[in-house]
Order: C-alpha cells, then structure tokens, then sequence
C-alpha cells in the first residue's frame, strides 16, 4: 500500500531543522575535543543538578514510542492511551526513584549485564547480554523506520531509499559525536519537542472548537467511549471490563512498566550523573511531574486526528485510506502547523528519532563489544581492538536495523509490536533482577534458567495470540505475554533454587539487598534538604497528582 | 561573571555551556524567525491551517518571552563548576 502523506516544508523549516542540527553536532565537537571545563561538568559523572537529569531522564524515552505510538495509540483507542503514562510510566518512575535507586547509586552497578554476571555469573550474562543486544537492534529498526518515515514525508522518497539515507544520517550523527553530548542534547530536544507539540495540541484544539467541540466530534463520530479512560477494553482486548482493569494494572502498570523503567539503563545512568544520592533518587521522580503531563500533547493530538484528518476520519470508520495510525500526528502537522512552526516539528521530530536509535546503536555496540566479545569470544585484547570492533558492530547494527524496520513497516499500530517486545525481553529480565535483588538464596542457575523460561513463556503466548488460539485484540496479548514471562521467570526461579547451591553470602555484598551495607544505600545529609528537594516527599505530590488526574478522566 | 576570588578558588560559573543558555539561544532564535515569518507571510494558507489564528506570530512570542525567562534564570542562579586546577598544570 503506497502511502501519500507529504509535508510542504519550505525553505524557513529546513534552515530552522539545520540551525538545530548545527547546534548539536557543535556541542558533540566540543565534547569530544574537551573544550571547557563547564562542558565538562554537564557530561560527566556525579555532578548535575536533580532538575537537568529529571528532564534527560524522561526526555530519553520521550522518543519514536512516546510521539508517533502513542498518538497513533491515541487515534486509535482514544483516552485509554493515558494509562501508558499514569499506570504504566509514573509508579513505577517513583519505584525506582524511592525503593531501587538508593542500591544502584549506592552498589554501583552500571549495567543490568554486569549486575547479572558479578551476581548469578556468566550463565545469565550471556543469556541478557544475547537477548540485551537483540531488543536495541529491534527497537533501532522502530526509530529508523520513523525517521525514514519523515524522510519520506518530506521529501516523497521511497521507503527503502529513506530508509537507507535515514541510517547514513544515524551513522555520521554517531561518528560525528553527537552522542557524546548525550544528557545535554536530550535537555535540549525536550524543549525543542514542547515548542512543537504544544501549539500543534493548542491550534488543533481551535480548530475543532476547544476541548468542547472536540468531546462532540468523537461523539458524534460515534466513539464516545473512547473519551474515557477506564475501563479500557478496546485498549486491552478483554470484553470483561474487571478483567480489562486487572490486565492494564497487572500487565501494563506493574510488569511491562517497572520492568522498563528499574531495568533501563539508559534511564537510570541519567540519575547516575548526579551529585548525591538525594538527587539521584530525585531524578526520577522530577521526571514523573513532566511525564504525566506529556499525554497532554501526545495522545490528544492523536485524538483530535480522528476528527480533523480526513484520512484518519476514514480509518477509524473502517474504510481504507492509504494511511495507518502510526500516520496520525504527522498528518495532524500537516494539516495544521504553517511553514514556521512546521520546521520546529521536524526538527523535534527527527532529533527525538535520530538520538533515539543512536542510543540503542550504541548501547548494542557497548554489549556486543565488552559484554558477548571480549567475554566469550576474544579475551584480553588491547583496548584498540575492542573500539575496532565496537565501530564493525555500529556499522553492523546499522544494517541490520534496516531489515528491523522493515519488520516495524509490517504493523500499523507500533505500540503493538514494541509492548509485544517489552513482553519478550523486559518482564523476564524484571522478574530474576527483583528476585535477584531481594532474595540471597537465588543461585546461579536459577539466574539464567528464570530468564530462558520466561521469554519462552512470552512467545508462547505470541504464538497463541498470532495463530488465533488466544483471542485478544488490541494490546491485551502483550500485557499477558509479559505476565506470564514475568511469573514463569519467578517459578522456575524459585524451582531451581531449591535444588541448586547458592552463591556465599560474602560474594553478594552490593549485589543483594539484605547484604548490601546500609551506610551504602542511603545519604547522610538526607535530612537537611528542603521539602522541594526531598525524594519521597516529592513521591508523594506526584502519586497525588496522578491519582487526581485519573479520576478526573476517568 | 568571572570574579577573581572565586577564580582563585578553583570555581567558576558554567557560562556560555550552561544548557539554560543553550535552551535560551536556541529557542530564542526559533522565537525570533517564527515572529518574523508570522509578520511576513499573513497569506490566506497560512491562517487558515490555524484556524484563523497567526499561529507563527504567537508561538514565536511565547518562545522569546520562555527564552527569556531561562536565560534570566542562570543569570541569577548560576551553575558554579569546579576547574580541576591540577588536571589544567598537567597539560
């Protein structure tokens, strides 16, 4: 199906997406040649204030998923997509913020890799360096086939043609150090993505005459009970709304979702470059307060496609209109933002895709060239060689994140397909790292045999959902594949433990919570800071503050 | 900005590479192009996409006025950062 979606940028739009990118790649410059000590300091470890890392924090997830999956999500189920923020993003930020980041800033674990192998050794290391390294090379093939999308948008390319120019742009951005610049570049997209997003939401609200016209619109289109976010049957593919609450809660709200955020560590590095404990456990949930606003310009934006766009007006009455949902914000740019505000959007647009794939092309390139080759393949080489390979990986992953997106290509929905990969990969990993974490008597077989279980588990029931065994539409078979992960992974665990040795406790220091020091996992001066600065009471206005905003959706 | 007394100290404020400066410029910019072409181009397309509205022009001023605000913002609270002052003799 050849799609038409185009974008009349003008000469005003490319210069404002050149001035950002020049700004980017000055400041990736001048990181790489250490031009000043202010620079610096905003890059290195252990030294920025809780605000800066707050934004970083949900600005490295506010990307492909964030803009272009959840307003088509928006589109397509309407109110419902909230839950992805309220239930799915928020607790578990402040979990991480209230319960996991004390351990990981004071153990120092800095990767999910290296806490498997110093705890259950290299069995499961291997396991979640594999299964690590395979889920970036799958979700870059998301961000690229995006980005190739706007490429295609702009300039009327084919997609296999955008597609390959899309990963030359990634590579050089890589290459060129606008990676390097990371925390900096992720305050600054955040920014550029507000100023877009927020005055498309703002002039697509009057277009269709203010939040009241647009509740009549949906109504009268016939999808009222969209407008509502509970109980979300359309959303979780269960005809029983008890159900439906019981899948979004379970599935979304605590597996799929803490185990994104407790054992991302793309994310949680961004709280590691703080300067104390306090702030490192405040990052995270500075990052909630702006996180459940960001639905706001998100998913409304998707719902007011689907009375303002023809097309997508025609794709929710059930005709075919040569566009998908994945389609509906920029078609809603397209028919709204004049040439001005239109070169902000794809600057934001293509800065949010372009930094998100580089960061999983390079999160594969660290795992494949430290954690599978220099562990399993070729040992105690110069460092030269490892950069070597790690620059063959970069190139590699490029490539094969071109086939990837062309398996994204295939879905018209992209939440679909990534909450099925959040099931295959996170739920498992979530379930032997808590278990890990929390109980000494785990043992090292456990470790990896847990994880093989559990992504079995999950595609099992991908299986089943696909072959028509299972019959859940919507995004319910990714919240029961991640649940059955999640607790297969805790029984076998639990099962093999019992007749496997466990590591000595002297071997766990740092590792396990129990065995762990107390004097490491909490901060001294806690006590001194102000309200505004203290992590659980921060915790607690956010939880509030959410907890408001579903019942007024409700 | 650069006091002597905190110079000697080893610190110093972010200056030019505190990210609320780079947000101010950027954005600012972005503010300023915005308004010119929401002066300039007043064309019937143009309004009509926004709903009559000047969207370029509006946009542009809450940019200025948010750049505004961040650069003030590290004016009065600058970042102060360490100098490694031995790192510096080494080289």
């Amino acid at each position: 199906m050849e799609n038409t979606l185009r974008l009349d940028a003008s000469f005003v739009d490319y210069a404002l997406v050149v001035v950002y990118f020049a700004v980017v790649l000055m400041i990736g410059f001048a990181a790489r040649r250490r031009v000043s000590d202010s620079l610096d300091f905003f890059l290195s470890g252990r030294s920025l204030p809780a605000w800066i890392t707050g934004l970083a924090f949900i600005s490295a997830n506010l990307g492909a998923v964030e803009i272009v999956g959840m307003s088509a999500n928006g589109a397509q189920y309407g109110m419902p997509t909230m839950h992805y923020f309220w239930i799915g993003a928020v607790p578990a930020m402040l979990f991480l913020g209230v319960v996991m980041m004390p351990f990981y800033y004071g153990s120092k674990v800095r990767s999910v890799p290296e806490f498997m192998r110093r705890r259950f050794g290299t069995g499961a290391h291997l396991v979640n360096a594999i299964s690590f390294a395979v889920a970036q090379v799958l979700i870059a093939g998301i961000n690229l086939y995006l980005l190739a999308t706007i490429v295609k948008a702009l300039l009327g390319w084919p997609l296999w043609v955008s597609l390959i120019v899309a990963a030359a742009v990634v590579l050089s951005y890589i290459t060129l150090g606008g990676l390097s610049a990371a925390i900096y570049n992720e305050v600054l997209q955040f920014f550029v993505i507000v100023a877009a997003l927020l005055p498309l939401t703002l002039i697509g609200l009057h277009r269709v005459g203010g939040v009241g016209g647009l509740v009549d619109k949906v109504t009268a289109a016939g999808n009222g009970d969209e407008l509502s976010s509970w109980p979300a049957t359309e959303l979780s593919g269960f005809e029983n709304p008890v159900w439906s609450v019981i899948g979004i809660v379970f599935g979304l709200g605590f597996v799929l979702s803490f185990g994104y955020w407790t054992t991302n560590f793309v994310e949680v590095q961004r709280a590691m470059a703080t300067n104390s404990m306090s702030a490192a456990r405040s990052t995270p949930i500075i990052g909630s307060f702006p996180k459940m606003f960001v639905p706001f310009i998100v998913v409304i934006p998707g719902i007011i496609a689907t009375v303002l766009v023809p097309e997508i007006q025609q794709l929710k009455a059930g005709d075919d209109s040569g566009l998908q949902y994945n389609d509906a914000i920029l078609a809603l740019i397209r028919d709204v933002l004049p040439n001005g505000l239109l070169g902000v959007a794809i600057a934001g647009l293509l800065a949010a895709f372009m930094a998100g794939m580089a960061a999983n092309i390079s999160a594969f390139n660290t795992v494949f060239s430290y954690d599978i080759w220099q562990q399993y393949v070729k040992k105690d080489r110069p460092d030269g060689y490892y950069l070597a390979v790690g620059r063959w990986a970069t190139v590699g992953a490029t490539v094969v994140a071109i086939g990837t997106a062309l398996i994204a290509s295939g879905y018209s929905n992209l939440m679909d397909y990534l909450q099925t990969l959040f099931g295959f990969f996170n739920a498992p990993l979530f379930a032997t790292f808590i278990l890990g974490m929390f109980w000494k008597r785990m043992t090292p077989t456990a470790g990896w045999a847990g994880l093989v279980s559990g992504t079995l588990a999950a595609i099992a029931v991908f299986v089943s959902v696909e072959t028509g065994l299972l019959d859940l539409p919507g995004q319910g078979g990714a919240f029961v594949a991640a649940g059955a992960a999640f607790v297969v992974d805790i029984v076998v665990s639990v099962l093999v433990s019992q007749v496997t040795a466990p590591k000595r406790a002297s071997e766990l220091a740092g590792l396990v919570y129990s065995e762990t020091p107390k004097e490491q996992r909490t901060d001294p001066e806690a006590h001194l800071l102000p309200w505004y600065r203290s992590p659980t009471k921060l915790a607690g206005i956010s939880l509030g503050m959410v907890i408001i905003l579903n019942v007024i959706f409700r | 900005m650069s006091d002597p007394s905190t110079e000697s100290t080893g610190t110093k404020a972010a200056g030019a590479f505190d990210v609320r400066n780079v947000i101010a410029a950027l954005i600012g910019f972005y503010g300023v192009v915005l308004v010119i072409v929401g002066l300039v181009d007043r064309s019937a397309e143009a309004l009509s996409k926004a709903g009559g509205v000047n969207a370029n022009l509006w946009a542009g001023i809450v940019m200025i006025v948010v750049a505004a605000g961040f650069a003030l913002w590290s004016r009065l609270r600058p970042i102060i950062v360490e100098v490694p002052t031995e790192t510096r003799e080494g080289h």
